[in-house]
């Protein structure tokens, strides 16, 4: 017997314990993504009502603004990479952090600077690890992340394009571009990390086409086309960090919920494994003590006949 | 043809507050308090926190405290963006009442001081209207 008896048992044991673990870490994850599917889909309307006034705005009026100015030389960028704050959920944040890789690598070779920005534990602690700066990070909320995070962070962006690149009165730089890498939630299956350009804005006319019926009236804007562009644009740009963060919410419990899942799965081949050689194991013990209480039986027998 | 009632989503950043017929809305805008009736010209207008009124096609009225924000109207749909809507029924006045006096008291008015007296105000505003 290579390994005791007693040995396998406790292992069955650890194992059937952690089972549980898993499978109480997939319920959990998977009663999670319903609420925040609810979530994502509640600040639908606000989103949706957002890109229409945009849009209204900038069909009306020559948009000219700070927010959609493109850099004529862009020098710096800003990468805000959304990764989880919790572990155990595959491989969710390591692509998203390699997203966010080929990202600065493809920023790098068009001469860029980088500015790191991140939410999430995990995202952090990779990019500590290896030494690199990063200008912030926001934590704690990554599966349930509320507006305040996301305007938060998105006046944070905001105020970095803004300033200049060389650097204010204070050498603080500033960055010409803002771009996102997050996980985009196509189905409980699938989700891909995806990275978008959030600044400068491109004003398009919504992501469908615009039908009919959705021709847009002749607004009239109160003070001013100006003013309701400045009012609105930080917004918009609020908005979309909090889609991306929701969205990266939900792309994470579904990716912990099917980590989980295989987990159990695997815990129970493990268990149906370590059963059977444990039963081997007891086979052969038994097998054994029979053969040498028949093989003792047998060198008595003929010792006894040997003396006779 | 102004007979048509007003179809009205009030939306906040995260959820949708309240949608439904309206035959008035009452919302103050940078310029002002400004009231909206069927037919009301294609508006796309500034909020500041404030109090919203609005009297549904059943002819209740309800209020809401809102904080910076939209307004927009076209073809009698009105939508109102906040990224914090309150209802009158949610807010505690007593607590609004506190904060309202906390931000009175803190004296400092730089522009964070100045928006939290801001909506203190609209909150205990629109509860105090609503009973």
């Amino acid at each position: 017997m290579a390994v005791s008896l007693r040995e396998y048992r406790a292992r069955i044991k650890s194992t059937e314990s952690m089972k549980k673990i898993t499978r109480a870490m997939e319920l959990i994850a998977a009663s999670r993504i319903i609420k925040a599917q609810q979530r994502a889909r509640a600040a639908a309307p606000y989103a949706r009502e957002l890109t229409r006034a945009v849009s209204a705005v900038a069909t009306f009026s020559n948009v000219d603004h700070p927010l959609t100015t493109e850099p004529e030389d862009p020098k710096r960028a800003a990468l805000l990479v959304v990764t989880s704050d919790r572990g155990l959920a595959g491989a969710y944040s390591s692509n998203a952090l390699k997203e966010a890789e080929r990202l600065v690598e493809k920023l790098r070779d068009e001469g860029k600077e980088i500015d790191l920005y991140v939410t999430g534990r995990k995202g952090e602690a990779y990019f500590k690890f290896r030494n690199r700066p990063v200008v912030q990070t926001w934590t704690g909320f990554s599966d349930q992340p509320t507006y305040d995070v996301a305007a938060e962070i998105g006046e944070t962006l905001i105020e970095a394009f803004l300033r200049e690149t060389e650097g204010d009165d204070e050498g603080v730089q500033g960055v010409d571009e803002v771009h996102v890498v997050f996980t985009r939630f196509r189905s409980m299956l699938l989700q891909e990390p995806t990275a978008t350009r959030m600044l400068p804005l491109e004003v398009v006319e919504g992501t469908e086409a615009p039908e009919e019926s959705d021709l847009l009236p002749l607004y009239e804007f109160e003070p001013s086309t100006s003013e309701v562009l400045d009012a609105l644009l930080p917004k918009y740009v609020q908005s979309r960090i909090f889609f991306a963060l929701l969205q990266a919410a939900a792309s994470e419990l579904a990716a912990r919920q099917k980590a989980m899942k295989s987990a159990t799965d695997n815990a129970d081949e493990l268990i149906k494994k370590y059963k059977r050689i444990a039963n081997q194991a007891r086979q052969a013990g038994i097998t054994q003590e029979i053969s040498e209480i028949v093989g003792g039986v047998n060198a008595l027998a003929d010792a006894t006949a040997g003396s006779e | 043809m102004s007979d048509s009632a007003l179809q009205v989503e009030l939306v906040a950043a995260d959820r949708l507050v309240w949608s439904g017929q309206a035959t008035m809305v009452v919302a103050r805008t940078t310029e002002g308090d400004l009231g909206i009736l069927p037919g009301h010209a294609p508006l796309l207008s500034v909020l500041v926190p404030g109090v919203v009124d609005v009297t549904t096609a059943e002819g209740e009225t309800w209020v809401a405290a809102v904080e910076d924000g939209f307004l927009s109207v076209a073809d009698n749909r009105i939508s109102i963006l906040s990224e914090r809507v309150e209802m009158s029924h949610e807010i505690d006045l007593e607590k609004a009442r506190q904060d309202l006096d906390r931000a009175h008291a803190a004296g400092e008015l730089d522009d964070a001081a100045i928006a939290a007296l801001r909506s203190a105000e609209a909150r205990v505003r629109a509860a105090e209207k609503a009973s």
